[in-house]
């Protein structure tokens, strides 16, 4: 009996220390390019690692199963007739609850932490001071919560292009250029279909809706390029529709600007 | 009291059709119906492989190359559409409901023979239509989601067909779920208590509300999308008023649903199959029970969670995560159960079996991607996406096709009275369980890393793993050639099986194989045991009953 259960607890830690290692060393995550994106790790990482175990320890169990309880050649008759057992079954209802609790419970702070719960003010905040309505999306906090810091844009999806309305600069560009580190708000909407704005290093996307003006907001953290993608079906140029977002530094982000500008005001 | 479950019809049966000429006729017999759902399904499964073969093709690079951009989205919305209306609803519930359903209640048939052959006989025409809509002017192109405002601006003819195709078709199966409800509540032989009936009943029966409750919903919908359409109504229709969410909103009432309508049955198939092969009692039939309605019922107010990138206010988001991810207790409670009940088996090792375990695996993964993806930050990023993708065909390919397929296996030779070749069938397994896995893994990290669902062209960094992809798909599709081989060679020249060849239990094995027009030669058995397995007083008894 010492012997099985010895057993039993050496495969238990085989499968978590596995699971762990897995979990902590093979990333299948795109780079890390907004304050949204390590959160957003963070919560793939554990339930990456609670997934792991529960799907290992699952297989093993029915491989084991299917080996150790083999029917022998020429062997007859049945099983044991076992029915079922209420102990057992009170466990597997309990501690998957409670997994599945916690687990909700952490991805409620990891959304919150992203900015999810701070839109409902921001949305309230519009009805009552603007007669339109903004629907939902990410109003997530930034490094420097100064709101005159932030930049605007309005995105416009279109039948399968996006454009950046630049209003302070009065400019229309077809690339999304943001000066890294800042809190970047959008208005998002749609001229036809719906679209969806989905930068993958960023680990946002919203959709971009007709009649209804959606909104996102993002601070990145990491200068380069990365692509916008459109992630709902839109036609069929769908596939094609993409544009880049493109992060620097906010000196390079003003000369951008200086240069495109009508009215001569930057930021 | 005696048993007079018949028909209401004094005598139809006798005038109909013999031999295989009945399987091409208004037929009212359970058992006819059964198969003839099985092979129109198994037919259009054909069709849509087909498509999904040429959806990998187009995948295997980067460009779109293969076929013209609008013809791959009506071959992906075909795709969609067909396996789900066509193939996996249709043969869950109708194909082993009707053969199954009769036998576990102790009837001589469904309670509304007419209306069975009616939900029947509406599949094949208005899957042809749905076909030969391609033909015409284009089929639809909008998803099998259909989203206005997309499905109003896309060529109308295809998307009508479309609707009219799918309003059909849910009428079918709405028909479907009120005969197996009546069937299980009011057609139970006498004796025979609830609580004794095989899982497959009480699988069926939860099914057949969700299908009751919410396919209504879902007719209504393309109904006022219809209109949009061709009356320029503006129930959706953004330019004059209407509300695309809301839309999303009905959608998905029916359709998430709609996945439960997929795998509960299965659910209830492989509690069928386990306990014969392995010789034990299903583990903790009251648990299972008692999950099944449980995952009816919050099956119906999950829906939202497929919108989280849409316009929904947190706090709805907030509930539908917590909604979505308690449906992993009462299914992994199925789950543990299922390995409790092959521990300590005498476990035989053929292709049902394998096919079954092939099953838990395939969705025990799609089952942890799928809380994952309950959890509104993650389902943030990877919405829309591969990862969608690849979740969904680990729940509906890995888990409900493989029960299907492990339910042909087991019930041959109950419909056929011959054996299937079981070398066959493992070769069978083991290219289907290769090929699915190496098709739909990869796609989870395409998803993450950024390839958006339903696109013809992508990123060429992410061409490599679409091959392996694409190859795993060349596997699947080179599957079913061992198992078409299988079914012809065994239907013509099968080794005789018996009456019972697995020693079962569950009523249906109490009779013939294959079995007598109104099923039994005398009463039907009395099986207050289905799962008696190891105790040598219900094997006796059930062997005098016989």
């Amino acid at each position: 009996m010492l012997n099985k259960n010895f057993y039993l607890i050496l495969i238990i830690s085989a499968v978590f220390g596995i699971s762990f290692w897995i979990g902590f060393n093979v990333n299948l995550l795109p780079a890390e390019a907004s304050i949204n994106a390590p959160i957003y790790d963070e919560l793939f990482k554990i339930l990456f690692i609670i997934g792991l175990i529960i799907f290992i320890g699952m297989t093993i169990a029915v491989i084991y199963s299917l080996f150790k309880f083999r029917k022998k050649k020429d062997q007859l008759g049945d099983g044991i007739a076992l029915e079922g057992n209420l102990s057992l079954e009170i466990v597997w209802t309990i501690i998957p609850s409670i997994i599945v609790l916690i687990i909700g419970l952490y991805s409620y702070n990891i959304y919150d932490r992203m900015g999810g719960m701070k839109e409902l003010n921001h949305s309230h905040e519009m009805i009552t001071s603007n007669t339109e309505k903004i629907w939902a999306g990410i109003s997530q906090a930034s490094n420097n919560e100064v709101a005159s810091n932030n930049l605007s844009v309005e995105v416009s999806a279109m039948q399968f292009a996006f454009l950046f309305n630049y209003p302070k600069g009065e400019f229309i560009s077809g690339e999304l250029h943001v000066p890294v580190d800042h809190k970047v708000s959008m208005k998002m909407e749609s001229k036809d279909v719906i679209h969806a704005f989905w930068v993958p290093e960023f680990r946002i996307k919203q959709d971009i809706i007709p009649g209804q003006p959606t909104i996102l907001n993002f601070t990145p953290t990491k200068v380069g390029k990365y692509p916008i993608i459109c992630a709902e079906l839109c036609g069929p140029y769908h596939g094609g529709m993409r544009a880049s977002i493109i992060v620097e530094e906010e000196s390079d982000y003003k000369d951008w600007f200086n240069k495109n500008t009508k009215t001569g005001v930057s930021l | 009291m005696t048993i007079s479950i018949d028909s209401q019809d004094s005598n139809p049966k006798s005038l109909q059709p013999k031999g295989w000429l009945r399987y091409f006729s208004f037929s009212l017999d359970h058992k006819v119906i059964g198969i003839q759902y099985l092979v129109c399904g198994f037919l259009f499964y054909l069709i849509g492989g087909t498509l999904a073969s040429a959806i990998r093709i187009e995948l295997a690079s980067p460009m779109s190359d293969f076929m013209p951009r609008d013809v791959y989205n009506q071959v992906l919305t075909l795709h969609g559409t067909i396996m789900i209306f066509l193939w996996i609803v249709p043969v869950v519930n109708g194909a082993f409901g009707n053969y199954l359903i009769p036998f576990y209640v102790g009837a001589r048939d469904m309670a509304f023979p007419r209306l069975n052959a009616v939900a029947f006989w509406l599949i094949p025409p208005s899957g042809l239509m749905l076909v030969a809509s391609y033909f015409i002017e284009g089929a639809a192109q909008a998803g099998w989601t259909a989203y206005p405002p997309l499905s109003i601006t896309t060529p109308q003819s295809g998307q009508i067909i479309w609707i009219m195709s799918v309003l059909l078709l849910g009428g079918s199966s709405i028909f479907g779920g009120i005969n197996f409800i009546a069937t299980i509540i009011k057609l139970r032989r006498p004796g025979l208590k609830l609580m004794q009936l095989p899982m497959y009943c009480w699988a069926m029966l939860g099914t057949s509300l969700l299908v009751v409750l919410s396919t209504p919903v879902l007719a209504g919908t393309l109904i006022l999308l219809s209109f949009d359409i061709v009356a320029n109504t503006g129930f959706f229709n953004p330019v004059l008023g209407g509300n695309v969410v809301v839309y999303q909103h009905l959608f998905w009432f029916y359709s998430h649903p709609a996945v439960y309508i997929m795998v509960l049955p299965a659910f209830g198939l492989v509690s069928e199959i386990l306990p014969v092969h392995s010789r034990k009692p299903l583990f903790g039939y009251t648990t299972m029970v008692f999950s099944i309605m449980g995952i009816v019922v919050l099956g119906l107010v999950v829906w939202a969670h497929h919108m989280f990138t849409s316009g929904t206010p947190p706090w709805m988001r907030l509930f539908f995560t917590i909604a979505t991810a308690f449906i992993a207790v009462p299914t992994g409670i199925k789950f543990f159960n299922w390995v409790a009940t092959l521990w300590g088996g005498k476990i035989s090792i053929n292709s049902a079996m394998l096919f079954s375990c092939g099953f838990i695996i395939n969705f025990v993964f799609g089952g942890i991607t799928g809380v994952a993806l309950a959890q509104v930050p993650f389902d943030i990023h990877v919405h829309d996406t591969y990862f969608v993708v690849a979740h969904f065909h680990y729940i509906v390919y890995g888990g409900t096709v493989f029960i299907i397929f492990s339910s042909i296996y087991h019930w041959f030779p109950k419909v056929t009275g011959k054996l299937m070749n079981e070398k066959l069938g493992i070769v069978h397994f083991a290219i289907t369980f290769i090929g699915f896995n190496l098709c739909f893994a990869p796609q989870h990290w395409l998803g993450l890393n950024g390839m958006p669902r339903r696109v013809a062209e992508y990123d060429p960094q992410f061409q490599f793993v679409n091959q392996i992809s694409s190859l795993g798909a060349l596997l699947m599709a080179i599957s079913t050639v061992p198992f078409l081989v299988n079914i012809f060679l065994s239907i013509k020249n099968g080794k005789d099986s018996g009456d019972n060849p697995w020693n079962a239990l569950t009523p249906e094995w109490l009779t013939s194989s294959p079995p007598p027009v109104e099923n039994w030669e005398g009463e039907a058995p009395l099986v207050e045991e289905p799962y008696g397995y190891g105790n040598p007083i219900y094997q006796e008894n059930q062997q005098k009953k016989r």
